[in-house]
């Protein structure tokens, strides 16, 4: 399951949501708005997406993690607009027998959406100044 | 024919519209595409090189043909997670 989402993300339901009894292991990710890039101070990150083509591609990595990994449930969560430092950008909770193929799987997920799902992060300093950042995406 | 183009994050920002329409010759390309919006939009064109084109929602390369009702953005690196 995957969601875009302007709420602040309830990573403790999202965990419940992949807990399963036929699950030892449950990995949960979360990616929090930091407050220095090397010498950049940031006070806010402003996040968008294009919608259609986000959804697409996290559907993709859902089947993909699920093609690789014995996983139970997968569940991805982005979530755009302002966020402050500290708040959670983006939740990944996987659920497993065991415990390798959901730190695998888990990584794997986050990694990829990294990659290739079209959402941008723009940061915001102090001085009002933004720049969009550029990720190693693809190209 | 005229294709209708989506702009998102800094590709946004710099054309300051959210869309813009090329015009190219039926059967054009991804290719075509980009050398037409780097000459109409000379702002974006920097950007460009390092962004990918996508059409109906998946990256597409630069051989890919396009059609009048394909949905068709620049995606600029990103940046997500």
């Amino acid at each position: 399951m995957f969601r875009l989402t302007t709420d602040a993300i309830d990573y403790h339901a999202l965990t419940e949501a992949v807990r399963h009894p036929h699950c030892g292991a449950v990995a949960l990710f979360l990616g929090t708005v930091r407050d220095l890039t090397g010498e950049e101070v940031t006070v806010f990150l402003d996040y968008e997406a294009y919608p259609p083509m986000a959804e697409k591609k996290l559907a993709e990595i859902e089947a993909e993690v699920r093609r690789r990994w014995p996983v139970q449930e997968v569940a991805m969560v982005h979530r755009l607009g302002r966020l402050g430092v500290g708040e959670v950008s983006v939740a990944v909770a996987v659920s497993c027998p065991h415990r390798a193929a959901a730190f695998d799987a888990c990584r794997y997920a986050i990694d990829t959406l990294k990659e290739l799902v079209p959402i941008w992060k723009k940061e915001n300093a102090p001085d009002g100044d933004s720049q969009w950042i550029h990720g190693e995406g693809a190209k | 024919m005229t294709l209708t183009i989506h702009l998102f994050a800094h590709a946004r920002e710099l054309v300051g519209a959210n869309r813009v329409a090329v015009d190219v010759p039926p059967g054009a390309t991804v290719a075509d595409v980009r050398a037409a919006l780097a000459a109409s939009f000379p702002v974006l064109a920097s950007l460009l090189a390092n962004s990918a084109i996508a059409v109906n929602h998946d990256f597409a390369d630069a051989t890919s043909i396009l059609h009048e009702n394909d949905e068709i953005a620049v995606i600029p690196p990103v940046s997500g997670g």
